[in-house]
């Protein structure tokens, strides 16, 4: 349990938690969908300090924690290939396929390295033009903005020895999968900042409307999120379903355009598989048919391979938000960050290393008592 | 990767090969890398911007980016994280 003047402005956490309590007369459970902002949730126990009945559930929020065991598996087999210089976020290394990992590739010679943006993969191309130069495309509407300049970018200056593999996933599908659930308990929506100040929010409208769920777009900061989740109860206890804004300092309704027109340029819609929960339709972004030159699938055929995931792993329903990482066997004992048998262990952003970074134990009070 | 993290823009530029591709230097908490500005038309010298995966995403005002800065730094690794140097 953390306390409140670790904060920093306790004296204000203090009156949104008040105000969260005297305004709380049922129980509601609240999802958020950003792997970020379940790192501050847990990092700061701000579940640990809302009423007793609300609830929050993490859910599939974390990028490198949703990239399909498959994709994996083709990253690691494309990786493999001699001649191939295989980029990525750093996060995305020690994510473990079907077979292994791709830092598993780099230990057996293969030449593996982390990019801090799409572009110095782009440069890579450039500076080695006898080499192919992979990058591996993954990420929600955040990283789709670089992901699409990086692709525009070796298009126009004619880099041929330049691939993506793409494995994109935009949260509104999600956000409506999981909601279709017939199990579903989830009663508000906490959006994520970035996504939206890329994105906007017109998109959720038509979700909150039809659901009828309130989705606030909430920052990622202690005191965001409390007032993320204050804004959330006082639409489910007023019985309104509205798209909010917490996050106004940056993020605008209609988000970045000139980012939205790069992203739809270079991509088109496609259906997705999300690790742990499967295939959600129109959920992800492939490339359109004029960079097909770019897509690292095709060129380099890799075979759809059996993957399997780890037996002792629950990511699936950690991921839709059903168990807590605290309710799997292998948690803290055979899977840590430093020996991860599931992705959500892998990430800073996945609830299983945030729940280890936080040092969660037992499961939290509110599930004991259901 | 998908954190995103503010910085402020300490020198605006084009590289040779791309002059449309406009980059700049962002300096995070002391620690410097080339961004590119392209989603950021209208930002400049001394503006703050949040950065995705070496992207200017969003303009933000200084206050702003010292809180989000704050939070990161709660965070181990998070910085080296987001700026691709674990
Ligand atoms: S603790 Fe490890 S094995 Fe268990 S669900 Fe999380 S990632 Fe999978």
């Amino acid at each position: 349990m953390k306390y409140l003047d670790e904060y920093r402005d306790p004296a204000l956490a203090r009156r949104l938690l008040d105000e969260l309590h005297a305004v709380a007369t049922a129980p509601w459970t609240i999802m958020e969908v950003c792997g970020g902002q379940t790192h501050t949730i847990v990092r700061q126990g701000i579940d640990e300090l809302l009423p007793a009945g609300i609830r929050m559930i993490h859910g599939p929020g974390c990028p490198v924690c949703v990239t399909p065991l498959a994709m994996v598996d083709k990253a690691v087999a494309i990786a493999a290939q001699p001649g191939v210089i295989f980029t990525s976020y750093g996060d995305m290394l020690r994510v473990p396929g079907s077979t292994g990992d791709l830092v598993g590739v780099k230990a057996r010679g293969g030449d593996v390295r982390v990019v801090y943006s799409p572009l110095d993969a782009v440069r890579l191309a450039r500076a080695n033009p006898d080499r192919q130069v992979v990058f591996f495309a993954v990420g929600f509407e955040t990283t789709a903005p670089a992901n699409a300049m990086a692709v525009l970018h070796a298009a126009t200056t004619g880099v041929p020895n330049f691939s993506v593999l793409v494995s994109h996933v935009l949260v509104p599908p999600a956000i409506t999968a999981i909601l279709d659930a017939p199990d579903n308990e989830v009663r508000g929506f906490l959006a994520a900042g970035h996504v939206c100040a890329v994105m906007g929010f017109t998109e959720y409208e038509p979700i909150a409307a039809k659901y009828r769920v309130p989705i606030v777009v909430t920052g990622f900061e202690p005191l965001d999120l409390i007032e993320g989740i204050l804004m959330t109860v006082r639409q489910l206890e007023e019985g309104r379903a509205e798209v909010e804004n917490q996050y106004a300092r940056a993020v605008r309704r209609s988000g970045n355009g000139t980012a939205q027109a790069a992203i739809r340029r270079v991509f088109t819609i496609s259906a997705r598989t999300w690790r742990g929960i499967g295939e959600i339709p129109a959920s992800g972004l492939a490339l359109a048919p004029e960079f097909a030159a770019f897509d690292a699938e095709r060129r380099f055929a890799v075979a759809e391979l059996n993957a399997s995931e780890h037996p002792a792993c629950i990511a699936g329903q950690i991921l839709r938000g059903t168990r807590l990482p605290t309710d799997c066997a292998a948690y803290g004992t055979a899977c840590t960050p430093r020996t991860p048998l599931g992705a959500p262990m892998v990430s800073a952003e996945g609830t299983c290393a945030a729940f280890y970074g936080a040092g969660r134990r037992a499961p939290l009070p509110v599930l004991e008592e259901r | 990767m998908c954190l995103g993290i503010p910085g402020r823009i300490v020198s605006v530029q084009a590289p040779d090969e791309r002059p449309d591709l406009r980059t700049g230097v962002v300096d995070f908490d002391g620690v410097r890398r080339e961004v590119c500005l392209i989603y950021a038309p209208e930002a400049g010298v001394g503006d703050y911007v949040v950065v995705h995966v070496g992207f200017a995403i969003s303009q933000i005002d200084e206050q702003e980016a010292a809180r989000t800065l704050a939070v990161i730094r709660a965070s181990p690794d998070a910085l080296a994280t987001e700026l691709g140097t674990p």
